[in-house]
């Protein structure tokens, strides 16, 4: 079987070789048809793609957008240095900020203490006007009284004022074409340069920016960040491990090809599958140029290492082939299938990063065994004489290894347990601002909102009242307001906007301003009667629908949250609708939904989905290891080393970092089918010394070490350094991914020298008694 | 040049054609755009003239993006005041929904200061007086603004003349106007006069930042009273947000015999 694999192989190098020129043209016209594709690339600004369409708490946000109207915002944010809002000056800045917000383009709505509408009542007399109309010649009592009235209305104090007085916040509420990655910039931008100008013109003044036009104009951004600082960051590293392995001009040059023309032919493809970008997806040629470049080693170290031993390039080339072709082959899938399994994750962009993944390794294999072949028949190589890697170091670490055996199993697997043990340290956390590292100006903005002026995470609730026009029935309205007492009296809950204020608002003006009537009205049709004439009075680009739906038979709650992690949200919203269930009537009950909810599931959602995943491609993996072996009790074996280094690392990582996100969902998959390279390139050695050689088990380790030890550390560490490279990623869930995965297939290797060589001579023990003919390793 | 002078002749024939030749504005001299602009608003608002009071029965349907309608029904009483500076007097009340009927309000019309306003809610029993310069604002939660709705007086704005065109079966002045009252939500309109009647036939509205905020289209033209046209159906599209409003005139009647004593803060209670 092998033989004929061994035959094939030889065959086909020679036609490579032959038609060396054809393959080039083929190989180029073949990328450059691929890459095509990328034109039909863009980014994605929809926070939404990172939860699938069945996903039960976007169906909930959904289903209450529709009801009410959706808006994006953004919050322009004002801190004077010293002392507070409430001064002529700062005002007068607030009121222009307020104007001029009116040309951000796509807003249809302004709001900020100066322009709400406040309402006087004396007598029979209603004065609805400006709270600020003009800033000149306030006195002090002037300013006094807006302060006042700012801190005592709900719907701006810890909202749109500080409790301190000293920050306020300019609303701007936009309208946004769905999905429109220019439109959201042109609005963002629009906004960060009237911020600059304001800062500029204003030293004693800071201006932040959030909201969640800002929030989804950061995705995008990050992943072009990404693409634009990490690729050729991981270029870099690639042509300086390689210049600094290979030693040769045109083997990193060819390398570099390989790999340059698998991204192509991968976003060329996603392009052609028309999807958009996310951070997530972003990743894939950072990811696919780390991997493409190991097969290129292969070929080419071998390639080499029969030069300097004399053959000529052709002769070198074909052998280098006949060796490397199966390995190649099979650690390419093993890697094809860890990358495919994403596809069980929840979160569409992570589908997106493993199908890309995918195809790049696809075509990584298809071009290092085509492309590069026949691009080193073309080009000039020429090696130096013999100048043997340092195997005389692998070996005295292989006797190193083989006399520790004991303590090393020892001391190994008290490591393992222990690291492993550690996993419950790990706290899964997704706050979605905290995706942005602090060197993003929306993290370090929202920061700032949140310890200045309000919360950025919210929960929401859409509350049924009895049918049409229930949310005038008294008996709704009080246990409405009930819900949001108990809701401000939570711990972390910073703001509730409930449409009961403005009924008890309503009220007290419709009684000329006497404080004993700012409550409910206790008849359904003056409630009915209060909110047409609030209808009536709503300025510009403000209509009811915000809050209550358009047959008047539910009203929206929004609760403003302090930086409260995933599980106080999640245990937060269902404290909220059991206490609905609890004291109010049954059509009342509501689930609490909106973004930061939607998040705060989604870590235990993907762990749950990409279980299966992991599963699957485990046992196919593994079976792929037995068959490529050819030897059951080696396969059985080598789970161990495949299995235990993503749960050290895990460990690891709840002892070191603790807290995780997304990212920890997928990395087990992900990691597997490269982590298998090692142990397979290691156990293939073993195989061939006891099988060939009759080796004692000792003897196959240190041959393992002798063959391969060199060429595993080289290429651990590449993958190791590409990983790594995505650590530095302003997207914490590909930092995290990136530094969890180069963890992994660090300890991966460390597992191999100095878990996997004891483990195999304390149970591989009885005589070798394989035939030699057959055992040429299929995975050499 | 050529284009509009073509232009120009075309609609004068037109004009001639209609037989209100004596009437028109025959001073269409397309040089001076302001000059025809305001000429033929002045027309439209000549032909209005004179109608006295009216009494409408009107429904409002209300639709956001995804369809979902709610309906609204209302009386309107409309006194016509013919002193300069001064606009309609107007009566609104409310039949539909059930828990808002006899809600009603009063609103004397001003060109360019807030208008005066009286609101009157039948659970309350008391008539309210709002101050508000509240005019941009939407007419209880419809796409139509109060200043789209309030009384239209010629002094409100600034015209001029952008070029004549087919407006579906007829011929169309259309006319940019620049509101030139203070704290409208616009900053200029456009609307389509038809040059046989002189009547409204569409309007598009710029928001502050000058970008189309919304279209009214005026149809189902009535005449009354041998003069005075009335549109029975407008609707009204928001393309910033996807709503629509349609409001739909069930039946207009001329001089009833309205007294603008029957419109005053006292008459509120006694609508029903």
């Amino acid at each position: 079987m092998s033989r004929f694999l061994d035959r094939l192989s030889v065959s086909y190098a020679k036609g490579v070789i032959r038609w060396r020129w054809l393959v080039l043209l083929m190989a180029l016209l073949a990328t450059l048809a691929a890459a095509s594709g990328g034109r039909f690339l863009s980014f994605t600004s929809d926070y939404r793609v990172f939860f699938g369409e069945d996903n039960p708490q976007l169906m909930a946000y959904e289903g209450l957008q529709n009801i009410y109207t959706k808006t994006d915002n953004i919050l322009f944010v004002l801190k004077p240095r010293e002392g507070t809002i409430f001064t002529p000056k700062w005002l007068e800045i607030v009121k222009d900020l307020t104007e001029e917000s009116w040309q951000v383009p796509y807003s249809i709505r302004v709001d900020s203490i100066t322009n709400f509408q406040n309402t006087e009542a004396v007598e029979d007399d209603l004065t609805v006007a400006d709270l600020v109309e003009e800033t000149g010649g306030l006195s002090k009592a002037g300013l006094e009284r807006i302060e006042e009235i700012a801190q005592s209305e709900p719907v701006l104090a810890g909202r749109i004022i500080s409790d301190d007085s000293k920050t306020t916040g300019v609303q701007v509420t936009l309208q946004l074409p769905t999905d429109d990655a220019v439109a959201l910039n042109d609005a963002v931008t629009f906004a960060e340069n009237m911020a600059a100008e304001i800062e500029a013109a204003n030293p004693d003044l800071e201006v932040a920016i959030t909201g969640l036009a800002p929030l989804s104009n950061a995705f995008p951004r990050a992943s072009i960040a990404d693409m634009s600082t990490l690729t050729p960051l991981m270029f870099l590293i690639i042509i300086v491990c390689l210049v600094g392995f290979l030693r040769s001009f045109w083997g990193t040059l060819g390398t570099l090809l390989v790999t340059i023309f698998s991204v192509l032919v991968a976003m060329g493809a996603a392009g052609f599958a028309g999807i958009k970008l996310t951070p997530p997806s972003a990743m894939a040629p950072t990811i696919i140029l780390t991997i493409a470049i190991a097969d290129c080693v292969h070929i080419l170290v071998t390639m080499f290492h029969e030069m300097r031993h004399g053959k000529d390039k052709r002769e070198a080339i074909v052998e280098s082939m006949r060796v490397n072709m199966q390995p190649v082959f099979l650690t390419s899938f093993t890697t094809v299938i860890g990358f495919l399994s994403l596809n069980f994750s929840e979160a569409p962009p992570f589908h997106d990063l493993g199908n890309i993944a995918a195809v790049g390794v696809v075509a990584a294999w298809v071009i290092s065994i085509a492309f590069l072949p026949a691009f080193m028949a073309v080009v000039p190589v020429r090696v130096k004489a013999v100048v043997e890697g340092n195997s005389s170091f692998m070996e005295r670490f292989g006797d190193f290894v083989v006399a520790q055996r004991t303590k090393l199993l020892v001391v190994m697997g008290f490591i393992v347990v222990g690291t492993s043990s550690m996993i419950s340290m790990i706290k899964l956390d997704d706050r979605f601002i905290e995706y942005f590292d602090t060197s993003v100006p929306f993290r370090v903005d929202s920061d700032f909102t949140r310890e200045n002026l309000t919360g950025v995470y919210q929960i929401e609730f859409s509350i049924s009242g009895d049918g049409t026009g229930g949310v005038s029935n008294p008996v709704y309205l009080a246990h409405l307001e009930d819900f949001s007492n108990w809701l401000r009296a939570q711990p972390g809950v910073v703001h509730v906007n409930s449409m009961t204020d403005i009924m008890k608002r309503l009220n007290k003006s419709m009684h000329g301003d006497d404080e004993s009537f700012y409550k409910l009205p206790q008849e359904r049709d003056l409630a009915a009667q209060y909110l047409l004439l609030y209808e009536m009075s709503l300025p510009y680009g403000l209509d009811l629908n915000s809050q209550i739906n358009i047959d008047k038979s539910a009203s929206r709650m929004t609760v403003t949250l302090d930086d409260v992690s995933s599980n106080e949200m999640r245990e937060l919203a269902e404290e909220a609708r059991g206490w609905l269930q609890k004291n109010a009537p049954g059509y009342m009950d509501a689930e609490g939904t909106g973004a930061a909810v939607m998040f705060s599931y989604i870590a235990d959602r993907n762990i749950k989905s990409m279980l299966m995943g992991t599963a699957l491609a485990f046992v196919l993996i593994s079976l792929s290891m037995v068959v490529a072996l050819r030897n059951l009790k080696l396969g059985l074996l080598s789970l161990i080393p495949n299995m235990v280094p993503a749960a050290m690392a895990f460990g690891i990582w709840g002892l070191v970092v603790g807290q995780v996100g997304l990212a920890v969902s997928v990395i087990a998959a992900t990691s597997l089918g490269l982590i298998v390279d090692a142990s397979v390139h290691f156990l293939s050695k073993y195989d061939r010394a006891r099988r060939e050689r009759n080796a004692s088990p000792e003897d196959a380790v240190r041959y393992g070490f002798k063959t391969v030890g060199t060429a595993l550390w080289v290429t651990t560490a590449v993958l190791v350094a590409g990983f790594a490279v995505l650590a530095l990623s302003t997207f914490s869930v590909n930092a995290d991914m990136g530094l969890l995965t180069a963890i992994t297939i660090a300890i991966a290797l460390a597992v191999d020298f100095l878990l996997l060589p004891p483990l195999l001579m304390l149970f591989d023990r009885e005589k070798a008694t394989a035939p030699a003919a057959t055992a040429a390793s299929a995975a050499e | 040049m050529n284009k509009i002078l073509l232009a120009s002749v075309f609609s004068l024939s037109l004009a001639v054609f209609a037989g209100s030749l004596s009437s028109a504005p025959a001073l269409a001299d397309n040089s001076d755009p302001v000059a025809k602009g305001t000429a033929v608003a002045e027309e439209w608002d000549r032909r209005d003239q004179g109608f006295g009071d009216s009494e409408a029965i009107m429904k409002m349907e209300l639709e956001n993006r995804h369809g979902e309608k709610s309906l609204r029904e209302m009386r309107q009483q409309i006194f016509e005041i013919k002193e300069d500076g001064l606009g309609d007097k107007s009566l609104t009340i409310f039949d539909e929904p059930r828990d808002v009927k006899g809600t009603a309000f009063l609103s004397f019309a001003k060109t360019f200061d807030p208008d005066d306003q009286w609101l009157y809610l039948p659970a309350l029993k008391r008539v309210k007086r709002i101050s508000s310069k509240n005019k941009s604002g939407p007419f209880v939660g419809s796409e139509f603004a109060y200043e789209d709705l309030s009384a239209q007086e010629l002094k409100k704005y600034t015209y001029t003349w952008l070029r004549d065109e087919a407006c579906g079966e007829l011929q169309c002045a259309v006319v940019e106007q620049i509101p030139v009252y203070e704290d409208s939500g616009y900053t200029r309109m456009v609307t389509w006069y038809d040059l046989s009647e002189y009547r409204q036939q569409k309007i598009d509205y710029y928001d502050r930042k000058n970008e189309l905020l919304k279209t009214l289209n005026f149809g189902d033209y009535r005449q009354y009273l041998d003069k005075y046209w009335r549109s029975h159906d407008m609707f009204m599209v928001n393309h910033q947000t996807g709503k629509k409003t349609r409001l739909v005139f069930e039946k207009i009647e001329f001089q009833t015999g309205l007294q603008e004593s029957d419109l005053t803060k006292n008459s509120l209670k006694r609508v029903n």
